[in-house]
C-alpha cells in the first residue's frame, strides 16, 4: 500500500437479503483513491455504484472484504468509532439533498459543527462563511421550502464543505437538477476540489456530468469494469 | 458530558420551535390528563372534607328518634303513631346517658314579611333543642321556659330564612306572619351550611306550645315527629340506643314479635351513611380521571410513534453528518422531558386554577394535594419519555442510509 492512499478497498462483498433471496450488490471490489482526486462513480443501475459508494462513506458496513481509510482499518470500527470518522473526515451530498425541512439554510449548514462542538457564534460565522462560498449569503434565512432545487442543492453543499471534511461523497448531486443547475453545481464541487484539495467521490449515470472529473471509475454487475483518468 | 446535554437541549429548543403543532399535540395531551385528574381528585377530597365538618356541626353526640322504620328516604312511617311530650319525660327520666332531650313537632306553612313571602317548614320545640343541634344564636336571643309556657308569638329564624325574607334588613325585633299567626323575630341563628340531608339554614323556630296554640290550632297529644337527644360525653351510643329502645317499645304496646315501629339513629350512623355515598362519587370520579390520563398518555404515544416515523429520516441525516446513535437519543430524550415537563407544569396550573375556580361553586374547601398532582406529573413525565425514547431507539440503531432511505 502506498502511503498516499487515503482510501484502500480490498475484496470488497456486499450480499443484501440471505439464502435463495440473497443478491450481491458487490462481488469483490478492490480500489485505491488518492488525496485530491476528483473521482466520477459511472454505471447503469443497479449496477452497485451507489452501494459502493455508501460503504466507502461510512453510511453502511461491506459484507466482506477490507477498507481501509487513511490506513484506519474501517471494518473493525465499531458504530461510535464510524459515527466520529463521518463527523471529522467525510462529507456528504444526496440527491435527495436531505436538508432538515422548515430549517432555515444557515442553521442546516451549522448542523455538522454542532455536533463537533463548536461554540454557537464560531458556528454561525463559519456557516456564514460556506454560504458565502456556494453562493447564497442572502438566503441563509430562507428554509428549504423556499429555495429552488439548484439553492437546496448549494446548501447541501455547503453543509458538507463548512467541517473542511479530507472526502467529499456526493450521490448523483445534480439529479434532480436542470442543465444549467448542473453546470454550476459542477463548477462548485470542481472549485472546492482545486482550491481546497478536498477529494470527491461522485456517482453519477450522466457522462457530462462525469467530464468535471479526473478520474472515471465504471462499475458494471458489482465490479469496476474500467477505471481511467479522464481527458 | 456538560457540553453534550447543552448541545441536546439547544437542538430540541430550534426542534420544538420548528414543529410547533406536532409540540403542542403532545403537551396537550399531557396537559389533559394531568390537569383533569388532579382536579377530580381533589375536588373529590374536598367534598370528603366538607361531608365530614357537616356532620360535626350537627353535633357529636346526637340522637334522633323517629317514628316509623329506618332513616331517610325509606322510613315506612305511614299510620305509625308520633311520640308524646311523656315519652320524652320518661326518656329523659329513666335512660341513664342522656344529656338533655327536645321533643320536635312541626309543619309547613307559609312566611311573610311586607312583600316578601316564602313557604318552608316551621319547627316547634323546647329551649333544648339549641344546644342538644348545635346551634349557635348570632344575633338577638333564644327563647326562654317563660316564652314556653306563655306561648309567646316568638321566633328564631336561620340564614335562609332571612335571605328570604328580609335579604339585607335587620330582622331582629321585626313581626313577619308565619300562617295564621304574627310573630316576632327575637333571634336569628348561625349559619350552618348544608349537610347532605339539605340545607340547615333552611329553618324557623318557635316555642312548641307556640306552634301548637297560634299555628297548628288543635292540639293531639301524639303530635311529636322526632325527639332530638344529646347524650352525655363518655357513654356508649350503642347502649343508649338499646335502653330508648327498650322503653319505648315497652311504651308504644309492643309485642315481642313485632318490630320496632320506631328507629333511633346516632350521628356516627348518619356520618358513616354519608360517607359511604361520598366515597363511591370519590372513586368514581378517580377513575374517570384515570381514564382521562391513560387516554392523555395513549395521545402522547401516538403522536411520538407518528413523528418518530416522520423522523427517522431527520435521525438518518443526523446520522449521516457524524452525530453518533447516543447523541441522537439524547436529543429524543431531552425533547420528551422537556415536552413532558412542560405540559406536566402547565397541566398542574390548570388544575389549580380549575379547582380555585370549581371549588366555591361546589361548595367544597380547596386544598392543594401534593401527593396527586406529583403521581400525574410522573405519570406523565414517564408516559412521555418511554413513549419518546423507545421508538427514537430503534430508528437510532439504524445503519445511517437505511435511516435515509425510511419512507
Amino acid at each position: 500500500m502506498k502511503p498516499q492512499n487515503l482510501i484502500h478497498l480490498a475484496g470488497i462483498h456486499k450480499t443484501y437479503g440471505e439464502g435463495d433471496a440473497a443478491f450481491e450488490a458487490l462481488r469483490g471490489v478492490d480500489l485505491d483513491i488518492n488525496k485530491g482526486e476528483f473521482v466520477a462513480i459511472m454505471g447503469p443501475s443497479g449496477s452497485g455504484k451507489s452501494t459502493l459508494m455508501n460503504l466507502l462513506g461510512c453510511l453502511d458496513r461491506p459484507s466482506a472484504g477490507s477498507y481501509r481509510y487513511e490506513g484506519i482499518k474501517v471494518e473493525t470500527l465499531d458504530k461510535i468509532q464510524r459515527a466520529l470518522l463521518r463527523r471529522y473526515a467525510l462529507g456528504f451530498i444526496f440527491q435527495g439533498f436531505n436538508l432538515l425541512a422548515r430549517t432555515s439554510a444557515v442553521e442546516n449548514v451549522e448542523l455538522p459543527l454542532l455536533y463537533r462542538g463548536i461554540p454557537r457564534r464560531k458556528r454561525r460565522q463559519l456557516a456564514r462563511e460556506a454560504l458565502d462560498t456556494v453562493g447564497l449569503a442572502d438566503k441563509e434565512r430562507n428554509t428549504p421550502g423556499e429555495l429552488s432545487g439548484g439553492q437546496q442543492q448549494r446548501v447541501a453543499i455547503a453543509r458538507a464543505m463548512v467541517t473542511h471534511p479530507s472526502t467529499l461523497f456526493a450521490d448523483e448531486p445534480t439529479g434532480n437538477l436542470d442543465s444549467k443547475t448542473t453546470e454550476e453545481i459542477m463548477q462548485t464541487l470542481t472549485r472546492l476540489n482545486q482550491e481546497q484539495g478536498i477529494t470527491i467521490l461522485m456517482v453519477t449515470h450522466e457522462e457530462d456530468v462525469a467530464c468535471f472529473a479526473s478520474r472515471q471509475i465504471h462499475v458494471l454487475d458489482g465490479l469496476i469494469s474500467h477505471d481511467h483518468p479522464n481527458r | 458530558m456538560f457540553d453534550m446535554f447543552s448541545n441536546a437541549f439547544s437542538i430540541v429548543l430550534k426542534e420544538i420551535r420548528r414543529n410547533l403543532t406536532r409540540a403542542f399535540l403532545t403537551v396537550l395531551g399531557i396537559i389533559i390528563g394531568v390537569s383533569s385528574v388532579i382536579t377530580m381528585v381533589t375536588l373529590g377530597d374536598g367534598t370528603t372534607e366538607a361531608v365530614k365538618s357537616q356532620i360535626s356541626s350537627l353535633g357529636s353526640n346526637l340522637l334522633m328518634v323517629q317514628p316509623g322504620a329506618g332513616f331517610g328516604p325509606r322510613s315506612r312511617s305511614a299510620g305509625v303513631p308520633n311520640f308524646t311530650e311523656s315519652d320524652v319525660d320518661a326518656l329523659l327520666a329513666q335512660v341513664p346517658g342522656i344529656a338533655a332531650a327536645a321533643p320536635v313537632s312541626d309543619t309547613t306553612t307559609s312566611a311573610i314579611y311586607r312583600d316578601n313571602a316564602r313557604k318552608g317548614r316551621v319547627t316547634g320545640t323546647k329551649p333544648e333543642w339549641f344546644q342538644i343541634n348545635n346551634w349557635t344564636l348570632a344575633e338577638g336571643r333564644l327563647f326562654t321556659e317563660e316564652d314556653l309556657t306563655k306561648g309567646s308569638a316568638v321566633c328564631l329564624i336561620g340564614q335562609t330564612v332571612i335571605d328570604d325574607l328580609f335579604g339585607d334588613e335587620d330582622p331582629i325585633g321585626k313581626k313577619i306572619r308565619v300562617g295564621k299567626a304574627s310573630l316576632e323575630v327575637i333571634g336569628t341563628l348561625e349559619e350552618k351550611g348544608q349537610v347532605g340531608m339539605g340545607d340547615q339554614d333552611d329553618t324557623l323556630v318557635v316555642p312548641l306550645t307556640t306552634l301548637r296554640r297560634r299555628l297548628l290550632g288543635q292540639t293531639s297529644a301524639h303530635d311529636i315527629g322526632m325527639i332530638s337527644i344529646s347524650a352525655e360525653e363518655e357513654t356508649d351510643s350503642d347502649w343508649i340506643i338499646e335502653n330508648i329502645e327498650t322503653l319505648l317499645r315497652e311504651r308504644r304496646n309492643l309485642q315481642d314479635n313485632q318490630e320496632n315501629d320506631f328507629s333511633v339513629m346516632d350521628t356516627r350512623q348518619i356520618a358513616e351513611t354519608l360517607s359511604a355515598s361520598t366515597q363511591i362519587m370519590t372513586t368514581l370520579l378517580a377513575t374517570v380521571s384515570g381514564v382521562s390520563l391513560l387516554v392523555g398518555g395513549i395521545g402522547i404515544m401516538n403522536i411520538m410513534l407518528v413523528s418518530v416515523t416522520e423522523r427517522t429520516r431527520e435521525i438518518g441525516i443526523r446520522l449521516a453528518i457524524g452525530a453518533t446513535a447516543r447523541e441522537v437519543l439524547l436529543q429524543f430524550l431531552v425533547e420528551a422531558i422537556t415536552l413532558s415537563s412542560v405540559g406536566g407544569a402547565i397541566g398542574i396550573l390548570l388544575a389549580a386554577g380549575l379547582c380555585a375556580l370549581l371549588a366555591p361553586i361546589i361548595q367544597v374547601a380547596f386544598h392543594f394535594n401534593t401527593q396527586i398532582n406529583l403521581i400525574a406529573f410522573i405519570f406523565s413525565a414517564m408516559v412521555g419519555v418511554v413513549f419518546g425514547f423507545a421508538p427514537a431507539r430503534r430508528a437510532a440503531s439504524l445503519d445511517p442510509i437505511d435511516a435515509l432511505r425510511h419512507e
